[in-house]
């Protein structure tokens, strides 16, 4: 069986992808299933989908914990805990980065004994969330990988799944999809399907007796406060909003009341100030700020800055 | 045939539409909500010839349902979790009122804690309320369990509402291959609907009798009401025969997955059920003589055809998504009575597992083997267990550090 994993931001198309290459799987003869799983449901959030493909009926549901093959659409997830994309992943699994570091360089920082290939996609665009085509690509480089699904049947699967969209983005997703489908060929069967669990060999489960606690310790008074603070949604920022202060007014209720995620407060100078470790990155704040004192840049490239102005 | 990839939620719009549905009283909640949009869809589009109508909560919804079901018109609906509980009044009240149609429940874990994930809290809810019950493993299953729901829930010697169930995430939002049964042959197998003595009209109001004073009459309807739902099994093999023929499928009350000789044996519902036959083929492979029961129609439950195929084998492991405060596993529970006194009984062992999605891993069906193996040598079963690892507690643990850390933060400020 393929197991495939698809991980990406919230606005790259990763159910889109996910459902080119099951359409792809079954055209070609396989039984399918595939998924998006949701979290939380918001443009930058971290989002996977997955698929599943065998010749015979799948029994097999749920998440996929041993992935033989793992496509990272954004390589900033991959520090990300709570992205989950390294998950299970062993010498078996293939991971598939789109980044222009190298594998080697990625082999190293994961410190992981699966193989690592790159692809390089619109690395030159500002907000990631809207990288062009790269559910397309992601889905292209996928079914190559595999090795069993043909260019006419992929590019079958991806016009079928696109068709509500109009003609012309159709065209282009196709020709950037096929290119990457050619450019991956190079290595098509890299990524192996995975066997079965076997019953006669297993590890098993480490299952404990939930003990008796009481109501003091095991009710739900679990307070947004603290509990917030500690989830950091500054990662799942595209693009950053950095306050020009020379051109600020200091009319700070206006930023800090529209910012939906409390993320912006009010120095005592009465300035405006931004939580990076919060901010989600929405630009409601660039939108409402009356003399447009607040600018957006792309965070990949305010992270680089920062980092290189620590070193 | 053609076969396509959908989703549960497609399926299952689908189901409704084959179906030729009449009217549709909607309330959205996740992980339902797409139904409702496919069906809206197609009828917008003049693809479907059917009314939607948009209530302001489920239980108004499960009313509009039954009127309408009640007026001779074929009626379709759907929810999930806490919009089932919120209908719950109403649930119960329309079976009273004997008029059939279909209600898909999408399940979904109940509020408190709140969960989005699957799990049979919710369904177990309606069980005593006097619907049937069918619930699915593949999205297959809930295309056609729809069909068959109608029929069933409309055939005179039964009449009375139907769930047709499936797991949020699991199903509702997973694509699986799915042979749709052709418009013509669907409409040919439902059939007309026929209210019988239901003359419920807009245009002349009128008062259904709905109290009665005294235990006598009380007892009689809500008694009439429980042989009806019984009534479900003696026709059921025929209008799954039918199906049969006109389709190629067969869906008998109990699913069985290599039971003929199956020494240990899996008990479960729902989409989770096929985990349990993939790990039937590992357990195969190793040896076992292992299998899966599998009720797919869960109200009226089959109690003698369990009786037969449960008889003789030297343990049963049941496995419940669904936890009964204070007494455990529902199906535990229900499989433990239809045993009882039963001659030559197996062994039967209670797990609580996938509670709020929470995944039940192959290695975990194996361990289940092993402990029902040592049931059976020992001659008594082991306790009740929930599935659940120290690492799943050491977790819990962290996120409960991080409460601590809040409490005492709200109290030094
Ligand atoms: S709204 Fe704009 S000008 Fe006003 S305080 Fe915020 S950043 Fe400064
Ligand atoms: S972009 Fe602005 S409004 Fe949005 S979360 Fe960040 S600070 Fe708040």
């Amino acid at each position: 069986m393929f197991r495939i994993r698809f991980h990406g931001r919230g606005g790259q198309g990763m159910k889109t992808a996910s459902r080119i290459l099951g359409t792809a799987f079954f055209k070609t003869g396989y039984e399918v299933q595939d998924a998006p799983r949701y979290g939380a449901e918001r443009r930058g959030a971290p989002i996977f989908a997955y698929v599943r493909a065998d010749k015979s009926a799948i029994n097999e549901r749920g998440i996929i914990s041993h992935p033989d093959l793992v496509v990272i659409a954004d390589d900033t997830l991959v520090g990300m805990p709570a992205a989950g994309v390294t998950q299970g992943i062993d010498a078996h699994t293939l991971l598939l980065i789109n980044s222009h570091d190298s594998a080697s360089t990625w082999q190293q920082r994961l410190n992981t004994e699966a193989n690592v290939l790159t692809l390089s996609a619109g690395e030159d665009v500002a907000d990631r969330a809207t990288l062009p085509f790269i559910s397309s690509r992601c889905a292209a480089a996928a079914a190559a990988l595999t090795g069993v699904i043909t260019r006419e049947i992929f590019i079958e699967a991806l016009c079928e799944e696109l068709d509500h969209l109009r003609q012309d983005i159709i065209d282009q997703n196709r020709d950037i999809a096929l290119s990457e489908f050619d450019d991956m060929t190079v290595n098509a069967g890299l990524a192996k399907q995975g066997g079965l669990a076997t019953a006669s060999d297993y590890v098993k489960p480490d299952w404990i007796a939930l003990p008796f606690e009481s109501a003091q310790i095991s009710n739900l008074a679990i307070h947004a406060g603290v509990t917030s603070v500690k989830v950091r949604t500054g990662l799942w920022r595209t693009m950053r909003p950095v306050i020009n202060y020379p051109n600020c007014s200091g009319c700070a209720w206006i930023c800090s009341t529209y910012c939906p995620d409390g993320a912006i407060k009010v120095r005592t100078d009465g300035y405006p100030e931004i939580d990076y470790e919060h901010c989600k990155g929405c630009l409601v704040c660039v939108a409402q700020c009356p003399p447009h004192a607040i600018e957006s840049i792309p965070e990949h490239i305010a992270r680089d800055q920062e980092v290189g102005e620590t070193t | 045939m053609t076969r396509k990839l959908l989703t549960g939620n497609s399926a299952a719009a689908w189901g409704a539409r084959l179906a030729c549905v009449d009217y549709i009283p909607a309330f959205p909640i996740t992980p339902q909500t797409e139904i409702i949009e496919d069906l809206a869809g197609w009828i917008d589009r003049g693809e479907m010839d059917a009314r939607l109508v948009t209530l302001e909560s489920e239980h108004s919804m499960i009313t509009a349902a039954g009127s309408a079901a009640s007026s001779g018109v074929r009626a379709f609906t759907a929810t999930s979790s806490q919009g089932l509980l919120y209908a719950m009044e109403m649930i119960y009240a329309v079976a009273g009122w004997r008029t059939p149609f279909v209600m898909v429940n999408v399940s979904r874990g109940l509020a408190s804690p709140i969960t989005l994930e699957s799990d049979h809290n919710d369904i177990m809810a309606a069980r005593d309320s006097g619907f049937l019950q069918i619930h699915c493993a593949t999205c297959q299953e809930i295309a056609d369990g729809i069909l068959l729901a109608y029929r069933l829930a409309e055939h005179p010697q039964v009449r009375i509402p139907a769930i047709v169930n499936f797991d949020g995430f699991y199903l509702s939002f997973t694509r699986e291959p799915v042979d749709l049964a052709r418009a013509a042959k669907a409409r040919a197998f439902v059939g007309e609907y026929d209210p019988e003595n239901l003359q419920f009209r807009g245009n002349s109001p009128l008062s259904q009798a709905m109290a009665v004073l005294g235990g006598g009459p009380y007892s009689y309807f809500r008694y009439e009401a429980h042989l009806a739902v019984q009534q479900a099994l003696s026709v059921y093999d025929e209008i799954a025969d039918e199906f049969e023929d006109i389709f190629g499928r067969r869906y008998d009350m109990i699913d069985c997955y290599h039971m003929d000789d199956a020494e240990y044996v899996f008990v479960m519902l729902g989409s989770f059920s096929t985990k349990a036959r993939e790990a039937v083929d590992s357990l195969r492979a190793a040896g076992w003589k292992a299998g899966l029961l599998r009720p797919r129609l869960f109200r009226p439950l089959p109690q003698q055809r369990i009786r037969q195929l449960l008889r003789g084998r030297r343990a049963v492991g049941v496995i419940d998504q669904n936890i009964s405060m204070g007494m455990g596993g529902v199906l535990h529970s229900e499989f433990a009575t239809a045993l009882y006194g039963l001659e030559d009984a197996p062994l039967l062992g209670s797990y609580i597992g996938g509670l709020g999605g929470r995944d039940i891993s192959q290695q975990e069906f194996f361990a289940i083997a092993d402990e029902l193996k040592h049931a059976y040598e020992n001659g008594e079963s082991a306790p009740p267990r929930l599935l659940y690892t120290r690492n799943e507690l050491t977790e819990m643990r962290k996120l409960q550090a991080i409460a601590q850390a809040e409490h005492a933060e709200i109290h030094r400020s």
